[in-house]
């Protein structure tokens, strides 16, 4: 599904990536370990564009999307992102976070659709007999996608286990119970990835459990994930692959159980010698 | 001091029996409106400028564009509010064969004077804000424009209320300087008042308290704004 082929990402003179190849498939779920400075952020932070890679492509679904004539809006909502400081909207409530880009999204198509039809009979005179163009059939209104939306994130909430806290700002929610949001947010746009940057590392240690316990459910959904993490058991756990970064490039890819068990690459060996 | 009296006396009979009230009331109207509609289109054109001072500057149109909002907040922060209403009523207006009364010149002077400064107010605002809410927005697939007014203007604008407010009290005081295009207002009033009585010291301290009593006005009335935009702040 995504194919990254030599990636590479430079902060002014600084070589953060220095070429990454990695073919990440559905269903896939990719742990990516390292020692911090290693590049694991900035590759996350590279696979939906937050940051712009300097080199290579990252092919998504087909597209190159590392391209910058690409409306990368469009494949941003079929990659979630979730966040180490979870970046709820703070002047939003909980429902409102979770429902906001849905609503965009269908209203804006719906307001496209409305424009095209309205000005299709001028456009259509330009257009030769063969190319001209239909009426795109509007099935919906602003107000039924609001609905949609609204039960889809009151679902969401019901899953995550805070549906009480649905008209509440983020202000007054727990670490966890922001993280669990925030991947709530990510999951209303039906992605088909979903990037974890460190999503336990701003927590305090007793609510890492319910946040790890909620990716894990995700896991077991099947859902395509990429995570960025410390929490080696986790990955050991949960993990389909892992990578082991280090200077910029993935030092070492396998199995989590093989890797953890027998380590190839010397550097691997110090890390987990370190961390287990 | 000693006839004091006497010259309230004289001011209650300029202001009352020979109608000067009209003029203070149609000055203050001028005041407000001059200062309100500044203030409006200064935050349109302020919030365009500041938005345009944090897009990211890869592409040629946006480093075109700041290159012009410099040069733009440059000239109105470099010069005078004076010499800026003499610019465009003597100078610019004239030259482009046009005619327009003092007001509109007044609004449309102050509108540009107060966009200069309401950009870096607001740019401050935007830049107060964490840049996680920007990459949240746009993670989840919303283009930069409604990330930014959706998420980061509503809080950009919380932090900078304060700030804000004195701007628009600034501009109320600044609105007696718009006599030199002709165009009445609260000093205008009074001053008139005076030179009908031959008599100036009552005239000038009334006027004095009015704008104390407009400017405390508006103070009371940020602060219930302020605390109204705190609501997702508080923890209940």
């Amino acid at each position: 599904m995504i194919d990254v082929i030599d990636l590479k990402k430079s902060f002014g003179r600084l070589e953060v990536l220095r070429g990454i190849n990695i073919t990440i498939n559905r269903g896939d779920i990719v742990c990516v370990i390292g020692p911090s400075g290693s590049g694991k952020s900035t590759f996350l932070r590279c696979l939906n564009c937050m940051e712009d890679p300097t080199g290579g492509q990252i092919i998504f679904n087909g597209t190159d999307i590392a391209d910058m004539s690409v409306d990368i809006n469009i494949h941003r909502r079929k990659m979630g992102m979730v966040f180490q400081q979870f970046n709820l909207f703070n002047n939003k409530t909980v429902l409102q976070n979770i429902m906001l880009s849905p609503v965009y999204v269908g209203t804006t198509d719906l307001r496209r659709a409305r424009t095209h039809n309205f000005f299709l009979p001028l456009t259509n005179l330009f257009r030769s007999k063969a190319k001209k163009q239909e009426k795109i059939a509007i099935t919906t209104s602003k107000k039924q996608i609001t609905e949609q939306a609204r039960e889809q994130a009151i679902s969401l909430l019901k899953r995550i286990g805070l549906e009480d806290k649905a008209n509440v700002y983020p202000a007054t929610l727990s670490g966890g119970q922001k993280q669990r949001v925030a991947i709530a947010r990510a999951l209303a746009m039906n992605p088909e990835v979903i990037l974890f940057d460190e999503p336990t590392s701003a927590l305090d240690p007793e609510m890492v459990g319910e946040v790890l316990e909620l990716m894990k459910q995700l896991a077991d959904e099947g859902m395509t994930m990429v995570i960025v993490t410390h929490e080696m058991g986790f990955a050991r756990e949960v993990g389909t692959r892992l990578c082991f970064m280090d200077e910029g490039v993935i030092m070492e890819e396998n199995t989590p159980a093989e890797f953890f068990s027998n380590p190839q690459c010397p550097r691997a060996v110090e890390f987990l010698s370190k961390v287990l | 001091m000693g006839n004091f009296g006497l010259k309230i006396d004289k001011f209650i009979e300029v202001l009352i029996d020979r109608r000067g009230y009209v003029k203070v009331f149609e000055g203050l109207e001028n005041t407000l409106i001059i200062a309100v509609l500044g203030l409006v289109i200064g935050i349109v054109i302020g919030t365009l400028i500041a938005t345009v001072r944090v897009v990211p500057k890869y592409r040629l149109l946006p480093r075109v564009l700041n290159g012009f909002c410099s040069l733009y907040v440059g000239f109105f922060r470099g010069t005078p509010m004076v010499v800026q209403l003499l610019l465009f009523y003597y100078v610019m207006l004239p030259m482009m064969g046009m005619n327009m009364p003092g007001l509109h010149v007044s609004i449309a002077v102050f509108g540009l004077n107060s966009g200069a400064y309401i950009s870096e107010i607001m740019r401050a605002g935007i830049q107060s804000v964490d840049d996680g809410q920007m990459e949240a927005g746009r993670a989840v697939g919303l283009p930069f424009s409604t990330t930014m007014l959706k998420i980061v203007i509503p809080q950009a604008v919380k932090n900078i209320l304060p700030t804000m407010g004195n701007e628009f009290i600034a501009l109320i005081k600044e609105t007696s300087v718009v006599s030199f295009v002709g165009a009445a207002n609260l000093y205008t009033a009074f001053n008139m008042i005076g030179t009908n009585s031959y008599e100036f010291m009552v005239p000038y301290l009334v006027m004095a308290i009015l704008y104390i009593v407009i400017i405390m006005l508006i103070s009371f009335g940020i602060k219930v704004m302020e605390r109204g935009l705190q609501k997702s702040d508080r923890r209940h």
